[in-house]
């Protein structure tokens, strides 16, 4: 028997198009995402949850790649054991990208699967963009 | 009619673009001519080795044998560098997906307005403002995407890299953003591991010159040419000049936040000096953030390993996914277990989705063939 590991099953509904929101570059190199309101998405949600999200978002990833003490001493312990300490332990970044994960997931359930969207993580796109999947405008209940 | 079912494991990165080799379970990543990295573990390796084996005893019992252990030690980081160097994705940027690449298709030409026809559209740069410094991003046609800063393509391994330094063939792969300070600190104990072997040999000799003068000593050198610990010297030496002119040359690198690349262009010296927007205009700072900074996610890794976290859709219906070790585990309990009923005629055609890992981490392609 087949199994094609998809994340889009038979029972879906038709994708209608895509948003990427791009990458935020004025504060330098670190991971932050633009939070201007794609004019795409103005049919189905407000303004204000999207920044919301956003922003959030944006935080997450600040507080993964904040230089302090705590990731130089991450840093400098991983040197002395020649980085073998990470095949035990998860980096402070990992931790964090768990953390988005569920954020992502949670504001999936609540705020954009009932408006028909779909935020996909970044980190399956290089952390490059931020796709929003805008899914045809069907009544809930249908299709199975 | 029988169905004949031939399975053959496709192994996820054979999907990937680029030209990159992967093993051990796509856990290690390197560029594909591997030939100079073999070359500069085998003068490690051979040389260390004709060290322990014709200096240390000597060393051992009449100075120390802390020499021997420490030699031990630096030999085994330099190694573990190394291989870490080479091993590690180095921040592969990964290509768009048909869709983001139309889209950032249909920006482009939204911006450019009409072209008349015959001329040369307008190259695609996008600029950025870093720091009240404007930064040109340039558009890769290979990964089509818009290079972030710092990032650049190699042509080597046909990917862009993120916080490109270069492609060093001695380690067999690109130095970028995650294996930057792995490489730094090769060179660094590659250059003290040659100083205190060339320094140690020197000691050696002096102190049989002493006993038994200098040219019985270099008569009764161990070993037959070229195997012999004069030819070992002489590695060390040039090596020893070499790789402290590297690490030199790294270190003025980070304490100036610049990449190689950056230097090689000279983006930011001559009229531009002093203006890099990515520099904390402190070189404790910069050497910080460049060696202790915080330990990127090896994107590649993640479209390798990674199953996705993303709810379910409208009618509740969950997605088949898998966990495997990434998946926190209170979302564990959640996860349906079923599976898709048989093969999908009509896929999505937008769900061009990287594939996703099942915890073997290989996908089965199933062909049916019918007799």
């Amino acid at each position: 028997m087949a199994e094609t590991h998809s994340l889009q099953d038979l029972q879906q509904p038709a994708v209608s198009s895509k948003v990427f929101v791009q990458r935020d570059y004025s504060s330098g190199t670190i991971c932050k995402f633009q939070t201007k309101f794609p004019s795409e998405l103005e049919s189905r949600m407000d303004k204000q949850q999207f920044e919301e999200t956003m922003q959030s978002l944006n935080n997450l990833y600040a507080e993964a790649e904040k230089l302090g003490g705590k990731s130089y001493l991450e840093g400098c312990l991983a040197c002395l054991t020649a980085y073998t300490i990470f095949l035990c332990m998860e980096t402070h970044y990992e931790k964090v990208l768990k953390k988005i994960a569920k954020y992502i997931k949670d504001q999936n359930e609540k705020i954009y699967a009932p408006r028909g969207l779909l935020l996909t993580d970044p980190i399956e796109r290089g952390l490059r963009v931020v796709e929003i999947t805008i899914f045809e405008d069907r009544s809930i209940g249908s299709g199975r | 009619m029988s169905a004949v079912m031939i399975t053959r494991k496709v192994r996820k990165w054979e999907k990937l673009p680029g030209k990159n080799t992967f093993c051990c379970d796509g856990r290690v990543m390197m560029a594909r001519q591997k030939g100079i990295f073999y070359l500069t573990l085998f003068l490690i390796i051979g040389t260390c080795s004709l060290f322990f084996v014709f200096e240390c005893p000597y060393l051992a019992v009449h100075l120390s044998p802390a020499i021997p252990v420490f030699a031990v030690l630096l030999f085994l980081f330099v190694i573990a560098m190394l291989l870490r160097t080479s091993f590690s994705d180095p921040g592969v940027l990964p290509r768009a997906l048909p869709e983001e690449a139309n889209f950032i298709e249909m920006e482009i030409e939204a911006a450019n307005g009409n072209v008349p026809s015959g001329q040369r559209p307008p190259p695609r740069i996008r600029n950025v403002q870093i720091n009240n410094q404007i930064v040109k991003l340039k558009y890769c046609y290979t990964c089509k995407i818009f290079r972030p800063p710092r990032a650049s393509h190699c042509s080597i391994c046909d990917n862009c890299v993120d916080r490109f330094d270069h492609h060093c063939p001695w380690v067999g792969n690109c130095v970028g953003k995650r294996n930057y300070r792995y490489f730094y600190l090769f060179t660094l104990t590659l250059s003290l591991l040659t100083i205190y072997i060339f320094a140690f040999n020197i000691v050696h000799v002096v102190m049989r010159s002493v006993d038994h003068g200098f040219l019985n000593t270099l008569k009764e050198t161990p070993g037959t040419y070229p195997l012999n610990m004069n030819t070992f010297l002489l590695v060390c030496f040039f090596t020893l000049w070499s790789m402290v002119g590297l690490t030199g040359f790294h270190t003025y690198l980070i304490s100036l936040n610049q990449t190689t690349n950056e230097d090689i262009k000279g983006s930011w010296s001559g009229k531009n000096r002093g203006q890099n927007p990515y520099s904390h205009k402190n070189i404790i700072k910069n050497c910080c953030e460049v060696l202790c900074g915080p330990t990127y996610p090896s994107v590649t890794f993640f479209s390798l390993f990674l199953t996705s976290f993303s709810a379910s859709f409208p009618q509740k219906t969950t997605a088949p996914l898998i966990p495997n070790e990434h998946t926190p585990d209170d979302v564990k309990p959640s996860i349906a277990a079923e599976k898709s009923s048989g093969p999908k005629d009509d896929q999505p055609p937008a769900a061009m989705l990287p594939p996703l890992a099942s915890p073997e981490t290989d996908a089965e392609t199933s062909i049916a063939k019918n007799q």
